[in-house]
């Protein structure tokens, strides 16, 4: 196998890695309302947010991303799989983002809370200043976790067209008839990813303020 | 006779069904030591928790300094909640001390005291942090300022809390066993700052174990048992004896906690 051949599954790489960094990014933000909409503590908000994570929770990620893609153009909204896939995947890791936020803010210590009450805080200071923060360190190592998810799950994109590494890998191999070489050289850039990712992740949570040192 | 710090009427505390606190009246006398203390269960823990409002009473009024706190009784002689704005302000003459000590993990103890400074009173960053400097100094942690929760010690941590209580310059101080989470050679430093403050003529409510401190340092004790307040009244008079039969079967049980002194 050539160094042209990895080079190109290298350079495909470069998709899976922008497709999942920019759906974490917008799941992240779509998972902080969902979840304030669980704790809100209104009916009103909480079902959708309830029937939106069991829906997207409860489907596989291949056939959401199926149904989206032959969806949008069905509603007449021609968007390019790109948007699609970035579609399927923040919506998807949303719904698990959503839960693992909810679970941080519900574990933030009540008394943590009481002590910023007795010193003045309004609620919304007692948010943004104690809440937020507690919480996000709880989350954050199931947020490296479900980054690593998504990273891996970005293969199955492939099915609707976009040439990130798995279909990179699976075109190579159908014309070059060399698939162990060339699925093991995907096999070990997924690795890589991950790798580094988790590696920045213990990084990150051990430079959070106040963090085990 | 001057006007009592706090003064609590007529209060009573349920959980649901069940009764916590029932028909106490106690004033609060400004510039002392007021010690709350009684078995576990007995509701002391409860009160204090009602004084710095974490807890809404059921019934009753509590005042404080004249200013009811939480609710009040309206022209039609019925009981009413106060606007959140104003129970932050009634209760911004309060500091509270937590068992737990409930300091912020992801602050420094310099931030920690400064942060409501800057927070709630918007002090400019720098004024903050020299006056939560000068509470550092005063519980002796100066040279722990930059020092995170984690990396102190429990009587440490508790020494933070106190200072970020005393920043905000409260009139009154309520300490909710401030050394029941402590290793015994950790609760001294923190009594010590206890009996400095109270020798500064702060108005102190403390809930504690500590029946040593309570009757060396309390100028009035007040015994709770099921609810109810049992006596109040000055050391000498409520540890005299003849004592009051159930103050005596509580002080039987906690001999080894302090109390030998009084035997």
């Amino acid at each position: 196998m050539s160094f042209k051949l990895f080079n190109l599954l290298v350079q495909a790489s470069a998709w899976t890695i922008g497709i999942s960094a920019i759906s974490i990014a917008i799941g992240f933000l779509l998972a902080l309302v969902l979840s304030a909409a669980l704790l809100s503590g209104k009916a009103l908000y909480r079902r959708p947010a309830e029937f939106f994570i069991s829906f997207f929770r409860g489907v596989p990620l291949l056939v959401q991303l199926l149904l989206i893609y032959n969806l949008l153009p069905f509603i007449g909204l021609n968007v390019p799989s790109i948007v699609a896939a970035i579609i399927g995947m923040s919506l998807c890791t949303a719904a698990y983002q959503a839960e693992n936020l909810r679970g941080g803010f519900e574990s933030v210590p009540r008394g943590l809370v009481e002590a910023a009450d007795m010193v003045g805080f309004t609620p919304r200071q007692v948010f943004l200043r104690i809440k937020v923060p507690i919480a996000l360190r709880l989350t954050f190592p199931a947020l490296v976790n479900e980054a690593i998810m998504i990273l891996k799950s970005s293969s199955l994109v492939s099915v609707v067209g976009i040439v990130e590494i798995t279909r990179m890998a699976q075109d190579l191999a159908s014309s070059t008839y060399l698939p162990i070489e060339i699925f093991s050289s995907a096999a070990l850039i997924y690795l890589v990813i991950c790798w580094s990712v988790a590696l920045a992740g213990r990084f990150g949570e051990r430079a959070l303020p106040g963090g085990a040192k | 006779m001057t006007l009592p710090a706090i003064s609590v009427r007529k209060l009573v505390k349920r959980f649901g069904q069940t009764p916590v606190l029932q028909d106490i009246d106690l004033d609060i006398p400004e510039g002392k030591v007021s010690c709350l203390i009684g078995p576990s269960g007995s509701g002391k823990s409860t009160l204090l928790r009602c004084l710095a409002f974490l807890e809404e009473a059921s019934e009753g009024m509590i005042t404080v300094n004249g200013e009811a706190l939480g609710f009040f009784e309206n022209a039609r002689n019925e009981r009413e909640r106060l606007p959140a704005g104003q129970i932050r302000t009634v209760r911004s003459q309060i500091g509270m001390v937590f068992q737990q000590f409930n300091l912020w993990p992801h602050m420094t103890a310099l931030g920690n005291v400064s942060e409501a400074l800057k927070t709630v009173h918007k002090v400019p960053k720098k004024e903050a942090e020299a006056r939560a400097m000068a509470q550092l100094v005063k519980v002796g942690l100066e040279n722990r300022a930059g020092h995170y929760p984690s990396q102190l010690s429990g009587g440490q941590q508790q020494r933070v809390a106190i200072a970020r209580a005393l920043a905000l310059s409260p009139k009154i101080m309520l300490f909710d066993e401030p050394t029941s989470a402590l290793d015994p050679e950790l609760t001294g430093e923190v009594l010590t700052v206890m009996r400095d403050l109270a020798a500064e003529g702060m108005t102190m409510v403390v809930v504690s174990h500590e029946i040593g401190f309570a009757a060396t340092i309390g100028h009035q004790i007040s015994f709770l048992d099921q609810g109810r307040l049992i006596l109040t009244g000055a050391p000498a008079t409520v540890f005299a004896k003849p004592r009051h039969p159930r103050l005596e079967q509580f002080l039987d049980t906690y001999l080894d906690r302090g109390a030998s002194m009084l035997a």
